[in-house]
C-alpha cells in the first residue's frame, strides 16, 4: 500500500499552515489557506468514510462485487445457459430462487454492515474540536477539520488529525500522549514542539498570526517515521516524528496543546493503515476451493462420458426412434447432439457444486462467532469484557493453531509487581509461619500487616509477615537503610494532588513496587528537585541532597544515587543485579553474600525478580574529587559514555551489602494451568519479547514454559550466522542423538527451530526442550530459510488481542479478543476444537448429501438414452439444497458438541486431529464423495429394479417417471435425514425440530406442489398433480423407500462401529467416558494443579530505562508550579510496535533504546533535509 | 499490517450498545447472558454408536426384513401372470406379416391373432397389460413434448400450444390437439381377448376399458376444452389430428362421452410417460363377475386378436400383451422379496460378523485407558 502511495504521488506533499496571506516572496510555493473567505475545496478536508455504499449505488455495484465471486458468476453462466432451449434441461427456476436466495442474503448482510459503518463514520465525523478560526477559537466538527488549520487539544482528547505539536501547557513545548489505538502500548509518550513554536504557547493571536509552509512526506501508513520541514520566519526546521501528533492517540497529562493539521481525514496515518483489510482464509478454505475445481473437473467429466453416451446412443438407438421423436435437422447429428447433451449434463449435474455452500459455510462461521461473543466463561467481569470474535472467517482455524507466538508483556503477566520479598542483613521476610514454625501458604485470607500506623501508606499494599514491621519500629538500622534506600535510590516521580494522597509515577513497575513498599514501611518518598529529595522517615520529613544519579543502563545493571543527608554525611545507594552488586562489595561482607545468595536462589525459585541493594559511606575528599572528573566527564565531546561509565564505576566499589528485594512479577490469573494444557495439545509456544535473556528465562520458568524436567533448555545467541547455525546444529544433533548427525543447512530439519519474528528473545517448547533464541541470533538463524518462513508465518495468522492489557488497537486489528490470556485454552481447546469439528462434519456432509442428491441423474442417463431428462421434479431440484436439507446439516454446524466442554479442555490431546488436519482433508472428501455415489447408486437400482414391473394395488401403472421420481426423491429426503441424524452427536431440541420440521416440510411441501390447486393455476408448472397421492399410498412404495433407506445407511452404521470399536479414536474414548461418566452422575473433577517449580535463579530483570537520571538532575521533567498534574511519563521499552508488524522492520537495538528526551537538546539546530530526497 | 480494520466507534472505546445511552445508571452490563442457548448448553440426547446399540439394530433389521421378504416373495409368487409377445419378429410368429408391411399412413387395418393357452385359471380380477421394451418414453425431449395446459383443456393454449410440442405443434396451419411427440405416438393397437372353448366356440371376453387411468389425471390434470359441452367435435374445431393418428382425439371412443378427447383413458394412459424404456401400461380390466363361481379366466385356449398398427420393429422394440392379476402390494414383483430377504439376512450376517469382531478385538472396556 505504501509502496502505490509513493509511486503516485511523486511530488512532496505540499501544504501550508496559515489563515492569512503569507507573503510571496519569501514562501514561493505557499497555499495560502483562508477557509473563512475561500472555498479551497481541494485541500483535504478530515472526513472520513469507511462505508462502502450509498442508498443508490448499493443494489449495483453489490451485485457486482457478488457477481465477482466465483461461484455467483458460474451459477450466472449457468442461468444464461438454461435459456437456451435446446441444452435446457432444467427450468430456469431451478437456478435463479437458490442463486437469489443467495444473493440476498448476502445483500442484506453488507447492507448491514455498511449501515453501522455509515453510523460510526457519522458519529466520528460530527466530534467537536477547537478550531482556530480568524483568531478565534471556534467549535467545529472533525469532518470540517481541514489541512493547515490549527486546532486545540485538550487532556484526554483524542487527536482529531495528524498534527504538528505547535506548542502545549507543559514545559520546553512537552505534551504526553498515549499512542494505544496505534500501536498497542499503554505508556505514555513524549512528543516536543519545535523551541520556536512552543514560544507561541497560548497566545491565541500570535497563533493566529502564524504563517509557516510545511513540505512534507506524501501520506503513507508508517506510524513511527515522519519527515518535513517548517519553513519559517527564513527558517528551515527539519521536523520527525517526534512533533507528531496522529489521529488516534489521547492527549494525557498535557492540560492543552496546539497544533497544526498536517493530514486530515483519510491521509492520515491511521486511516493510511486501514481499509486493505487482508482477507483471510482458513485452510479449509484453500482445501474447499481447490475441492470445488476438482469437483468441476469431476462435472466436466460426468459431462463428456455423458456426452459420449449420448452420441453413441443417438446412433445406435436414436436414429431408429424417429417414427416417435423427431427432431428438427439441427439436432439430428449424433455428435451434435451429444455436444448439447454434454452442456444439458452440466446443468443437471451442478447441484454437486451446491451454491448454497458458501452462504451455509458463513452462517455456520458467523453462528460460531457469536458463540464466542457469547461465553461467559470467557467474559471478564471486573472489567466487564466480553470475548470478541472480531472476524467471523477464521473460526475452525482455531482448532488447528499448531503454533502460538505470544507477545509477553502483558500477555502473560499482569505487568503488575508486587514487593513480595525481602532479605536484609541474612534475614528473610516476607513468609509467614504458624505457631509451630511451619511456612504458611499465603491466600486471599492471610491477614495483613496493619501499616495504620503510617498516614501516608498506600492502602492497596499488602505484606503478610509483620515481623518487618516489628523490625521498623524496634528502628534496627540496617532495616532503616533498606527501606531508606528504596526510597532514595529511583528515578520515580511523586504527584501529591491532595495532602497525602501520593501517586507515583514510576518509569518501570519494578521501581514502583520497590518505592511504594518503602513507603509503607514508613519512608516515604514524598517529593523531589533536581537537588534534593524529601523523604518523610517515620512521620519526620528528612530532607537529602541528591549529588549524582549513576543512571542505570543494560550493561551496568544497576543504578546508583549520591546524597548527602541532613547531618552532612555523603551516602552512595546502589541497587541492582546480583550478580553485578556481588563483585563490588566489600571483602567484608562475604559471609552475608553468602546467605544472601542463598536467599536469591530461593527467591527465584519462587519465580520472583529479584533486586540487590548495597551503600556506601563516601569520604567528602574523594567524592570532590570525583564529582570534579565527572563533570568534566560528562562535557567532554568524544567517549562521553565510556567515561563516565569508567567514573560510575570507580566509586562503585566496595560496597556494604544491605540486602536484597524479591518483586513477583505477577502473572495473570492461570497463565501456567493454560501454558501447561495448550502444551499438552502439542500447541507449541513462542512467547517474543522485548526482555532482556534472563528476564525473557524468568518469565519462562514463571509461567511454566521452560520448565526443570525439560531434558535441556537450549540458548541460541551466536552473533554472526554461522555460528547461530552452528548453535543450532548442535541443538538439534542433542535433540535427535548421536544417530542422527546429518543436518548441514537442510532447511527441513530445522524447521521446529526457526521461526520469523522481529523481537529479542524467543522461547518454545518442543516436546521436552526448550529453545531461546536471542534476538540478534534470530535474524540469522532466519537467513536461509526466511522466505520460507514468511510463508509458514503468513499461513499462521490468526491474531489474538488481551484486551485491558494492551491498547485497543491491538484488540483492534486482531481477531479475536478477550481480557485474559488463561481464555485462549477455552478459545482453542473448546470454541476451536468445536469449529473444526462442526466445520468438518458439515462439509463433509455437504460433499456427501450433493453428490448423493446429484449422481442419481448419472445412472439414469443409461435408461433414458442419456437424453439428459431429471430424475426429479423440478421443484425438487430447486428447494433440495435449500429448503429440505439445509436446516438439519446447518443445525448441526451449529451446534454439534462430540466432547462437552469439559472434556474438551480436560483432555487436550483432543485437540490432535484439527492439528493434523484428520477430520476434513482430501481422503475424507473422497470418502464422503464415494459415500454419496453409492448412495445415489442405490437410491437409483432399487426403486429401478423394483419398478421395472410394478402396478399399483388397483392394477394402474406406477412405474411412470413422476412416480418414479417421487419415490427417489423421498427415499433421498428420508436416507439424507436419517444420515445426518448418524452424524449428529448432541441432538438438541433445535436438531430435532429441524430434522423432523425438514421432513415434514418435505411432505407438506410435496403434496401442496402436486396439488390441484397450484395444478390449476400453473398447468404448466406443476404437472406432478396427484402422483405423490398416487403413489404414497402403494404400500409397495414405501416399502421401496424403507428398503432403499436401510440399504443407504447399514453400511455406514456398520463401517463406523467397526471403525470406533476396534480403532477408536481419542475422541470416541472420551465419548464413551462421558457417556459412562453422565450415567453415574457427575464425578469429582480432579482439577490439574500446575505447580511451578523451578529452581532457576532470577536476575536483575529491571524493565528500565536509561536516561531518567539526567533528565531529574537536570529538571526538565519538574514544573514550576507545584500543583502539576503530571510530571513523567511512564514508559518501558518492552513491547516495542513492531512485534506486530511485518518482520522486515525488525529493529533490534532495543538494548540502547533511548528516549526522546536525548532528542530534545539537538532541536535548535536546523537541520538540512536531505533525507526529503530519499523518499 | 497494523490497523487493518478501522472502526470509529473502536477509536472511541465506546462499544455499540452503549453509544448514547445517557447516564451513567444506563451503562449497560456487557455480560454474556446465561441461557442454555448462549452457553451451548441445551439439553441434548448424545447418541453413541456401541455394540449396545448397533448389534442389536442388526438383528432386528435382520428380523424385520427376513419376513417382509418372504411375504412378498410369497405374494408375488401367488399372483398369475401371464405375457405373450405379439411383436412378429419370428417368421412362424402370427403377426409377422403385419409387422413387415408397417406404416403409419396404410389405411387397411392389419389383424393378426396370437393364440395360447393358460395352464391355469386367473380368479379375481384380470388386469390386461400392454409392454412395450425400448421404447424410450422417458427421453427428455419425447417427455416435455406435450403442453399440459392445452391438456387441461385451456382454450387458449389449445390453439396456440407450447413451444415444447414442435415439431408436433402445427399440420397444415392447424395446431396439432393433442400436441406434441407423446400423444403423436399413442399405442394404438387394438386388442381383443377370445377364449376358445374346448368345443370350438369363442367367446369374446369383456374388456373393460375405463378405470384404468388414475382417478386425478382423469379428473383434474386432464379435461375436454370447451366447458362440460358435449360435442367435442365443436370444441375441437380448428384443430387438426396428432400426424400420426388416424381419427381425430374426439373420436377416440366414440361410444362413451365420459371417456373421449382428452379425457379417453388410453390416452391418459398414455400421456403418463413411463420411468424406464421398458414398460407396461394398463390396457384393459377383466373384471370378476359377481358372484360367479367360475374364475375370470380360466384355463384354457384363448385367442389375441390384435389389430396391429403400432409399428416397433423399426427401433427393434417388442410389444407384449400381459394378463396378471394383483394383490395388495401390485402385480408380480420378485425384485421386492428377493430384496428384502438379501437385506435382511446380510444385516443379520452383519450382526454376527460385528458381534464376533466386537467379542474378539472389540475395545469394550473404552474407559480404562485414556492417554493424555
Amino acid at each position: 500500500m505504501a509502496e502505490n502511495c509513493r509511486v503516485s504521488i511523486t511530488c512532496v506533499y505540499c501544504m501550508l499552515a496559515q489563515r492569512n496571506p503569507p507573503s510571496p516572496a519569501v514562501f514561493p510555493v505557499v497555499r495560502c489557506v483562508l477557509r473563512d473567505l475561500t472555498g479551497f475545496h481541494w485541500l483535504q478536508d478530515n472526513r472520513i468514510k469507511t462505508a462502502k455504499y450509498n442508498a443508490f449505488t448499493f443494489l449495483p455495484t453489490n451485485l457486482f462485487e457478488q457477481f465477482q465471486r466465483f461461484a455467483n458468476a458460474y451459477f450466472l453462466v449457468l442461468l444464461i445457459l438454461q435459456l437456451i432451449p435446446e441444452i435446457s434441461s432444467l427450468s430456469w427456476f431451478t437456478t435463479i430462487v437458490p442463486l437469489v436466495m443467495v444473493l440476498a442474503i448476502t445483500a442484506v448482510k453488507d447492507a448491514t454492515d455498511d449501515y453501522f459503518r455509515h453510523k460510526s463514520d457519522q458519529q466520528v465525523n460530527t466530534r467537536q474540536s477547537q478550531v482556530l478560526i480568524k483568531g478565534m477559537l471556534e467549535n467545529e466538527k472533525w469532518m470540517n477539520v481541514r489541512v493547515g488549520d490549527i486546532i486545540k487539544l485538550e487532556n484526554n482528547q483524542f487527536v482529531a488529525a495528524d498534527l504538528l505539536v505547535l506548542s502545549s501547557s507543559e514545559p520546553y513545548g512537552l505534551c504526553y500522549i498515549e499512542t494505544a489505538e496505534l500501536d498497542g502500548e499503554t505508556n505514555l509518550k513524549v512528543r516536543q514542539a519545535l523551541t520556536v513554536t512552543s514560544d507561541l504557547a497560548d497566545d491565541v493571536s500570535r497563533l493566529a498570526d502564524f504563517n509557516a509552509e510545511v513540505i512534507c512526506e506524501p501520506p503513507n501508513n508508517k506510524l513511527d517515521k515522519f519527515t518535513g520541514t517548517l519553513y519559517w520566519k527564513d527558517n528551515k526546521y527539519s521536523l520527525d516524528n517526534e512533533k507528531m501528533l496522529l489521529r488516534g492517540c489521547v492527549l494525557r497529562n498535557t492540560e492543552w496543546c496546539f497544533g497544526l493539521v498536517i493530514f486530515a481525514g483519510l491521509q492520515t496515518k491511521l486511516m493510511q493503515n486501514c481499509g486493505s483489510t487482508k482477507f483471510k482464509r482458513t485452510s479449509i478454505d484453500r482445501l474447499m476451493n481447490t475441492l470445488v475445481l476438482w469437483i468441476f473437473g469431476f462435472l466436466i467429466c460426468m459431462g463428456i462420458i455423458l456426452a459420449i453416451g449420448n452420441t453413441i446412443w443417438e446412433q445406435r438407438v436414436g436414429s431408429d426412434f424417429w417414427t416417435y421423436l423427431q427432431w428438427n435437422k439441427l439436432t439430428s447429428n449424433a455428435i451434435f447432439s451429444g455436444f448439447l447433451t454434454f452442456w444439458s449434463y452440466v446443468i443437471i449435474l451442478n447441484t454437486v457444486v451446491p451454491i448454497s455452500l458458501y452462504v451455509s459455510v458463513e452462517v455456520l462461521r458467523l453462528g460460531h462467532s457469536y458463540f464466542i461473543n457469547w461465553d461467559r466463561r470467557m467474559y471478564y467481569s471486573p472489567k466487564d469484557t466480553p470475548a470478541e470474535a472480531r472476524t467471523t472467517t477464521l473460526n475452525e482455524e482455531l482448532g488447528q493453531v499448531e503454533f502460538i507466538f505470544s507477545d509477553k508483556t502483558g500477555t502473560l503477566t499482569q505487568n503488575i509487581m508486587v514487593f513480595n520479598k525481602c532479605s536484609i542483613n541474612g534475614k528473610t521476610y516476607g513468609d509467614v509461619y504458624d505457631e509451630f514454625g511451619h511456612k504458611v501458604d499465603i491466600t486471599e485470607k492471610t491477614p495483613c500487616v496493619d501499616f495504620s500506623f503510617n498516614p501516608l501508606r498506600d492502602r492497596k499494599f499488602r505484606f503478610h509477615d509483620s515481623s518487618l514491621v516489628e523490625a521498623i519500629k524496634l528502628e534496627e538500622p540496617l532495616v532503616q537503610e533498606f527501606f531508606r534506600l528504596l526510597a532514595l535510590c529511583h528515578t520515580v516521580m511523586p504527584e501529591e494532588r491532595n495532602e497525602g494522597e501520593l501517586v507515583y509515577q514510576a518509569q518501570s513497575p519494578d521501581e514502583g513496587a520497590l518505592v511504594t513498599a518503602a513507603r509503607n514501611f514508613g519512608f516515604v518518598f514524598r517529593s523531589r528537585t533536581p537537588e534534593t529529595i524529601t523523604v518523610y522517615e517515620m512521620g519526620q520529613p528528612v530532607t537529602y541532597q541528591l549529588l549524582a544519579i549513576l543512571d542505570f543502563n543494560n550493561v551496568r545493571k544497576r543504578m546508583s544515587v549520591i546524597v548527602r543527608n541532613p547531618k552532612g554525611q555523603l551516602k552512595l545507594y546502589s541497587k541492582g543485579a546480583d550478580t553485578i552488586l556481588f563483585d563490588r562489595l566489600d571483602p567484608s561482607n562475604d559471609e552475608l553474600m553468602y546467605t544472601t545468595s542463598e536467599q536469591l536462589n530461593e527467591f527465584a525459585g519462587e519465580g520472583l525478580r529479584t533486586l540487590v541493594l548495597a551503600y556506601k559511606d563516601l569520604d567528602e575528599d574523594v567524592f570532590d574529587e570525583w564529582m570534579k572528573q565527572l563533570l568534566f566527564a560528562s562535557t567532554s565531546l568524544d567517549n562521553r559514555e565510556e567515561n563516565l561509565g569508567a567514573l560510575y564505576e570507580e566509586i562503585e566499589q566496595g560496597l556494604m551489602l544491605l540486602g536484597a528485594t524479591a518483586i513477583e512479577d505477577k502473572l495473570q490469573e492461570g497463565v501456567p494451568e493454560t501454558i501447561a494444557c495448550l502444551t499438552l495439545a502439542n500447541i507449541k509456544i513462542w512467547v517474543l519479547t522485548g526482555d532482556k535473556l534472563e528476564t525473557a528465562m524468568n518469565i519462562g520458568y514463571s509461567c511454566n514454559m521452560l520448565r526443570d524436567d525439560m531434558n535441556e533448555v537450549f540458548i541460541i545467541s551466536g552473533h554472526t550466522s554461522l555460528e547461530v547455525h552452528q548453535e543450532l546444529r548442535t541443538a538439534k544433533e542433542r535433540i535427535m542423538g548421536p544417530s542422527r548427525e546429518k543436518f548441514s543447512g537442510d532447511p527441513d530439519t530445522e524447521k521446529t527451530d526457526i521461526y520469523s519474528s522481529d523481537s529479542v528473545f524467543e522461547e518454545t517448547i518442543i516436546s521436552e526442550y526448550a529453545l531461546i533464541i536471542n534476538g540478534h541470533s534470530l535474524a540469522h538463524a532466519l537467513e536461509a530459510d526466511l522466505e520460507q518462513i514468511l510463508v509458514d508465518v503468513a499461513s499462521a495468522h490468526i491474531g489474538v488481542g488481551i484486551s485491558g492489557q494492551e491498547g485497543m488497537q491491538a484488540v483492534l486489528s486482531s481477531d479475536y479478543s478477550f481480557a485474559q490470556f488463561r481464555y485462549l485454552q477455552r478459545l482453542l481447546l473448546v470454541h476451536g476444537r468445536w469449529s473444526y469439528h462442526r466445520m468438518c462434519n458439515f462439509l463433509c456432509h455437504f460433499f456427501y448429501k450433493n453428490f448423493a442428491f446429484t449422481l442419481v441423474h448419472f445412472w439414469y442417463g443409461f435408461q433414458c438414452g442419456f437424453s439428459a431428462q431429471t430424475v426429479y421434479d423440478q421443484w425438487f431440484i430447486t428447494l433440495f439444497n435449500i429448503v429440505y436439507t439445509s436446516l438439519p446439516v446447518l443445525a448441526m454446524g451449529l451446534f454439534d458438541q462430540d466432547v462437552n466442554e469439559q472434556y474438551s479442555s480436560r483432555y487436550p490431546n483432543l485437540y490432535r486431529p484439527g492439528q493434523l488436519n484428520q477430520l476434513f482433508n482430501k481422503r475424507k472428501f473422497f470418502t464422503c464423495t464415494l459415500h454419496g455415489v453409492c448412495t445415489s447408486f442405490i437410491l437409483f437400482f432399487i426403486p429401478y429394479g423394483a419398478f421395472i414391473s410394478a402396478v399399483r394395488g388397483d392394477g394402474s401403472q406406477i412405474s411412470d417417471q413422476q412416480a418414479f421420481a417421487v419415490t427417489i426423491a423421498t427415499s433421498l429426503v428420508i436416507a439424507v435425514s436419517v444420515q445426518i441424524g448418524l452424524d449428529t452427536n448432541y441432538w438438541t431440541a433445535v436438531n430435532h425440530f429441524f430434522i423432523w420440521g425438514s421432513l415434514a416440510v418435505y411432505f407438506a411441501i410435496l403434496f401442496a406442489m402436486q396439488s390441484d390447486g397450484l395444478f390449476n393455476i400453473f398447468p404448466n408448472q406443476f404437472t406432478f398433480i396427484g402422483t405423490a397421492r398416487n403413489s404414497l399410498d402403494q404400500p409397495v412404495v414405501w416399502l421401496v423407500i424403507f428398503l432403499t433407506t436401510v440399504v443407504c445407511i447399514m453400511p455406514m452404521v456398520a463401517i463406523r462401529f467397526i471403525k470406533t470399536d476396534c480403532y477408536p479414536t481419542q475422541t470416541d474414548k472420551v465419548r464413551l467416558l462421558q457417556q459412562a461418566t453422565r450415567r453415574q452422575g457427575p464425578q469429582e473433577q480432579n482439577l490439574r494443579r500446575v505447580r511451578r517449580t523451578s529452581s532457576r535463579r532470577s536476575a536483575y530483570a529491571f524493565a528500565h530505562q536509561q536516561g531518567y537520571g539526567e533528565l531529574i538532575t537536570s529538571g526538565k521533567n519538574m514544573k514550576v508550579t507545584t500543583s502539576s498534574t503530571s510530571t513523567c511519563p511512564l514508559s518501558s521499552p518492552e513491547g516495542r510496535p513492531g512485534t506486530r508488524g511485518a518482520p522486515d522492520e525488525t529493529t533490534t537495538e532495543g538494548e540502547t533504546n533511548t528516549t526522546g528526551f536525548k532528542r530534545e537538546f539537538d532541536q535548535n539546530k536546523d537541520m538540512m533535509v536531505e533525507d526529503l530526497e530519499a523518499r | 499490517m497494523m490497523a487493518s480494520s478501522y472502526n470509529a466507534k473502536d477509536e472511541d472505546g465506546i462499544q455499540p450498545g452503549s453509544v448514547g445511552s445517557g447516564g451513567p445508571g444506563a451503562v449497560k452490563n456487557r455480560k454474556p447472558d446465561n441461557t442454555a442457548f448462549k452457553q451451548q448448553r441445551l439439553p441434548a440426547w448424545q447418541p453413541i454408536l456401541t455394540a449396545g446399540t448397533v448389534l442389536p439394530a442388526f438383528f432386528t433389521i435382520g428380523l424385520i426384513f427376513i419376513p417382509i421378504g418372504i411375504g412378498l416373495f410369497v405374494t408375488s409368487n401367488n399372483i398369475k401372470e401371464f405375457e405373450i409377445d405379439y411383436t412378429g419378429v419370428d417368421k412362424s410368429s402370427p403377426c409377422f406379416h403385419c409387422s413387415q408391411n408397417y406404416s403409419w399412413n396404410s389405411t387397411s387395418a392389419c389383424t393378426c391373432s396370437v393364440p395360447f393357452t393358460l395352464e391355469t385359471s386367473f380368479e379375481s380380477n384380470v388386469f390386461m397389460y400392454y409392454g412395450l421394451s425400448n421404447f424410450y418414453q422417458n427421453h427428455r425431449r419425447y417427455v416435455k413434448s406435450r403442453d399440459d395446459s392445452q391438456l387441461n383443456g385451456d382454450q387458449s393454449s389449445l390453439l396456440n400450444p407450447s413451444k415444447e410440442c414442435e415439431p408436433y405443434r402445427k399440420s397444415d396451419e392447424k395446431t396439432i390437439a393433442p400436441c406434441g411427440a407423446i400423444a403423436n405416438s399413442l399405442f394404438n393397437d387394438t386388442l381383443e381377448l377370445f377364449h376358445i372353448h374346448p368345443n370350438g366356440n369363442r367367446t369374446a371376453i369383456h374388456l373393460v376399458k375405463t378405470g384404468i387411468a388414475w382417478w386425478t389425471d382423469k379428473h383434474v390434470k386432464f379435461r375436454n376444452p370447451g366447458g362440460n359441452n358435449k360435442n367435442l367435435s365443436v370444441a375441437f374445431q380448428d384443430t387438426s389430428k396428432p400426424v400420426n393418428w388416424r381419427k381425430p382425439v374426439y373420436e377416440l371412443d366414440p361410444t362413451d362421452p365420459d371417456n373421449n378427447g382428452f379425457i379417453n383413458e388410453d390416452f391418459i394412459v398414455w400421456m403418463r410417460t413411463a420411468a424406464l424404456p421398458t414398460f407396461r401400461k394398463l390396457f384393459r380390466i377383466i373384471q370378476k363377475k359377481k358372484d360367479s363361481k367360475t374364475p375370470t379366466l380360466q384355463s384354457g385356449n384363448y385367442t389375441l386378436e390384435v389389430t396391429y398398427n403400432y409399428p416397433v420393429r423399426s427401433f427393434d422394440g417388442r410389444k407384449r400383451m400381459i394378463l396378471s392379476t394383483i394383490s395388495w402390494m401390485g402385480g408380480k414383483n420378485p425384485f421386492l422379496g428377493i430384496a428384502y430377504m438379501t437385506v435382511g439376512s446380510v444385516c443379520f450376517f452383519l450382526g454376527v460378523v460385528l458381534l464376533i469382531i466386537h467379542h474378539k478385538y472389540g475395545n469394550r472396556n473404552n474407559n480404562a485407558d485414556i492417554p493424555n
